[in-house]
């Protein structure tokens, strides 16, 4: 074995030091979470089990665990500890929601208006939500790209995005794009579609659109690309809507089509065989029950409320059994808030699903792991298993149960939300007035 | 058989006694189906839920008892009740039985698709509208009915909305073939919407946004200058009466539907929300010596002394709101009536909501999972509602004398994943299919035909 010369104790010296704040960076990331009742998701509960963190990941899960001396302990004896909730359908944390003023819109980017200062990402925290789907609005038929954000609270826009996650581009259907439901202003012309039979015409001339775009593509490739190629030859005119559609069609991106009645989604899944591209999900879907062979023919799952209906027309026919029976028939669905205020009982909405025919295990599936399939990220998140993300929730009570309350929401082993730390804040507060 | 047997004994004393227990026998069947056409709609007129673990909400919790009917009322309810023959039986082993649950605040019966105007009947146009009843416009085949129904709500307050003077509303009983049918108190109080915290309710895609931006201090003395105006109305009316020299003032609609209200007879339900607000709407009542009842009440945790010292209930609010200020926490909302009820004020919680009525029970959970205790909980959507409405004599608990309320729950009657088995209305079960029942059926029909 070689001496170590002074040069290399010089830079073992130079990386410890480097490393030292480095390190301290990374240890807030390493927790051990003691004496809960985990609901892994994907296996049986542990009762009185450990949760042992580091650096952000899931390194062990058992009873009598210990840690590395220094790594913050959370004694949870009595509580019940979840993996971090998932939303898939949201629109929070953005600066914009709806570029309605023309019905396609897919060169709009969600991504590009990240709001990291939005209260709503704190209301998530504290109902135990780690990670959204944050998307455009229904206003037009194809709206924009859509983002999945991790709740980082007071961190930059950059730090929240899960890059791991699906592409999605959203579609709509049904009244809103339609405009059913908003007054005709007197000179103000009734945008097209002004139906359903409109609102797929108009999917159908944007994919054919992309196709031709496409294809001038390839062609202008393979003479580019040949021995002798013409002298005076110009690239097609890079157009940004067809840009993303192209990607649609090239399989890079997935539809996640807003979609209430049967018929606007037996159709849309008829595109999707007709031109080949691939559907995340249909979300709100009140109507899904109707169709499941269909939805399980194509292996298209939901992203849905539990009971939220009857305030339009197309919702008339939600009914709250929608989420229950579509599981049994053995379609991915996932319960979602699409509310800033909703979003923090988004673990009551799953709940409601054990009284329409769920045990309380699949119930919370609603909103881990089938919502982490259907973003794409259930390799990193969604259960509690070792070597995943430490996105992690802790409630007083079963989380299935109205009686719970979540009291500590951690992402990547970090806390964001924590009740207790919030209430003695509170009680400093108050006593801080009460002496002044 | 035995008419043979008899024939044959040919024993003339016993075949007068068989005969006399015959007619006796026919005598008591007819008195049977008599009282069974009196009391009409009762479920036979007798009946015995038993083995049923019993919440009564006021009183000791029975763990295996029997509730005993007599035309639609609760005759008794112990663990050992003797059970007249005839009675129709329930068995309610493994399930609990509770007061049917009381919503203090809904749109039931109003709103049946919130974004289709034609279906919409709960804001007239307007601002002060003390003349339109929420009774006679109530949908009484509304779809949510039997859905709230089968969550084991039995009663509901229907409340019209918009404007300042919104209407009068009404106190029903989800049951019956008309909505008069449905009438528990006609009218129930007027209600007055003052200013909220972000200035006005909007409702579905800003419907609503027309709501006048006044303050509350505005709208209160708008309010008591009508308020003074009916008085002054039924003053010269009454000296017209007596003197027929005096001139009899001209209809006045608005003071003719106010007068029950400033004579103290029909109560007041003020929507209102910040603790300033609050304060002064306690001023107001004070001096217009009217009864009150506020809702919502937002900020009610802050002034919750005042509110108790005055003694006016409260109607807690949807729960399913964002903080009216973020300053005030998160949690503010759902802290809310946890605090009125520790400050020692009466709250009843709301679903303030038709296509959602049937989630009042989560509502009071919510605040139980806030540190409201389960039982208070639970009183808060049964005998507090039913004491602040003054119709605790007939319902909001499990009580001898009282209407035959009852629902029997797999579990706990507040819990998200509890079914419903049945729930008796005034005695009468009442069916507990509805609209999900209905469109799960129907389209299960496709798989089962494969």
């Amino acid at each position: 074995m070689k001496k170590p010369t002074r040069t290399s104790i010089f830079i073992l010296v130079l990386i410890s030091l480097l490393a030292g704040p480095a390190n301290r960076l990374l240890a807030a990331g390493n927790l051990l979470i003691k004496n809960a009742t985990i609901l892994p998701v994907t296996g049986p509960p542990i009762n009185g089990g450990d949760v042992l963190v580091i650096d952000g990941i899931i390194k062990q899960v058992g009873r009598n665990l210990t840690a590395p001396p220094g790594t913050r302990i959370i004694e949870a004896s009595g509580k019940y500890l979840i993996p971090g909730i998932i939303d898939t359908h949201t629109h929070l944390a953005l600066s914009g929601t709806n570029e309605g003023t023309e019905a396609i819109t897919p060169e709009v980017n969600m991504a590009e208006v990240i709001n990291p200062d939005d209260p709503a990402i704190l209301t998530a925290l504290s109902g135990g939500v780690t990670m959204v789907h944050t998307m455009h609005g229904s206003a037009n038929v194809i709206g924009g790209v859509n983002v999945v954000l991790k709740m980082k609270w007071g961190q930059p826009s950059e730090k929240l995005v899960v890059r791991e996650a699906y592409p999605t581009l959203k579609f709509a259907l049904g009244e809103n794009v339609k405009q059913s439901n908003r007054m005709l202003l007197p000179g103000r012309p009734q945008r097209y579609p002004a139906t359903r039979m409109g609102a797929n015409a108009i999917i159908r001339r944007e994919l054919l659109r992309a196709r031709d775009y496409m294809a001038e593509w390839e062609r202008y490739e393979k003479l580019r690309s040949s021995k002798n190629p013409p002298p005076n030859l110009l690239p097609p005119k890079k157009d940004l809507r067809l840009e993303t559609l192209s990607d649609l069609l090239r399989g890079k991106l997935y539809a996640r089509c807003h979609a209430y009645v049967a018929t606007e989604m037996v159709e849309f899944l008829n595109l999707a065989r007709e031109f080949g591209f691939k559907i995340g999900a249909f979300e709100h879907a009140w109507e899904a029950y109707k169709i499941t062979d269909e939805l399980l023919a194509a292996g298209v799952g939901i992203s849905v409320f539990i009971d939220s209906w009857a305030y339009k027309m197309e919702a008339a026919e939600g009914i709250a059994y929608n989420a229950a029976y579509c599981t049994k028939r053995g379609i991915l669905v996932s319960i979602n808030s699409d509310s800033s205020e909703r979003v923090r009982r988004l673990f009551n909405e799953a709940g409601k699903a054990v009284k329409y025919g769920l045990t309380p295990d699949e119930a919370l599936k609603l909103i881990t792991i089938n919502a982490a399939r259907q973003l794409g990220v259930d390799r990193l998140v969604g259960s509690i298993e070792v070597g995943k993300q430490a996105d992690l929730a802790l409630f007083n009570e079963h989380p299935m149960s109205a009686y719970t309350r979540c009291d500590l929401t951690i992402i990547e082993g970090e806390v964001y939300f924590d009740r207790e730390k919030l209430l003695l804040e509170r009680e400093a507060a108050a006593a801080r007035k009460g002496g002044n | 058989m035995s008419r043979i047997q008899i024939n044959r004994c040919k024993k003339g004393l016993l075949l007068k006694f068989l005969l006399s227990l015959v007619i006796i026998a026919c005598l008591v069947q007819s008195a049977v189906a008599l009282d069974t056409e009196k009391t009409g709609q009762s479920d036979q007129g007798l009946l015995a839920i038993v083995n049923a673990r019993i919440v009564p909400v006021v009183g000791q919790e029975i763990p295996s008892g029997t509730i005993l009917v007599e035309n639609g009322k609760i005759k008794a309810l112990g663990p050992d009740l003797k059970i007249p023959s005839g009675t129709r039986i329930v068995e309610a082993r493994g399930l609990t039985a509770y007061p049917g649950m009381i919503d203090s605040y809904s749109s039931l019966g109003l709103v049946e698709i919130s974004g289709v105007p034609a279906t919409v009947d709960n804001r007239e146009t307007g601002r002060i509208n003390p003349q339109v009843k929420a009774i006679e416009a109530l949908k009484y085949d509304s779809m949510h009915i039997p859905i709230a129904r089968s969550n084991g709500i039995v009663a509901a307050v229907v409340a019209p909305s918009g404007g300042l003077i919104a209407g009068q509303s009404t106190l029903v009983k989800l049951d019956g073939w008309t909505n008069r049918e449905m009438v528990i108190k006609e009218s129930l109080a007027l209600v007055v919407e003052l200013p909220g915290l972000r200035g006005g309710r909007r409702g579905f895609m800003g419907l609503g946004a027309q709501q006048a931006a006044v303050s509350t201090e505005q709208a209160l003395t708008e309010l008591k200058e009508l308020f003074d105006k009916a008085r002054m109305y039924e003053v010269r009316r009454e000296q017209a009466a007596k003197n027929l020299l005096l001139p009899r003032p001209d209809f006045d609609e608005t003071s003719h539907c106010l007068l029950p209200v400033v004579k103290g007879e029909l109560p007041v339900i003020f929507s209102v929300q910040a603790d300033k607000d609050i304060l002064q709407t306690i001023r107001f009542v004070q001096e217009q010596k009217i009864k009150a009842i506020l809702y919502g009440v937002h900020q009610g945790y802050k002034v919750a002394e005042e509110i108790k010292q005055a003694g006016i209930p409260c109607l807690i609010g949807s729960l399913y709101e964002q903080p009216p200020v973020w300053e005030d926490g998160y949690d503010s909302l759902f802290l809310n009536p946890v605090l009125l009820h520790r400050a020692g004020v009466k709250i009843a919680f709301s679903s303030s909501s038709s296509s959602a009525a049937k989630d009042l029970p989560y509502h009071a959970a919510k605040a139980a999972a806030f540190g409201l205790d389960r039982l208070e909980a639970l009183k808060a959507v049964t005998i507090y509602p039913a004491q602040i409405f003054g119709v605790d004599k007939l319902m909001g608990s499990l009580e001898a004398g009282k209407l035959a309320n009852i629902v029997l729950a797999e579990g706990d009657l507040l819990e998200l994943g509890t079914r419903i088995e049945k729930v008796f209305i005034e005695g009468r079960e009442v069916d507990l299919n509805n609209r999900y029942t209905e469109l799960l059926e129907k389209f299960r029909k496709r798989e089962r035909e494969k």
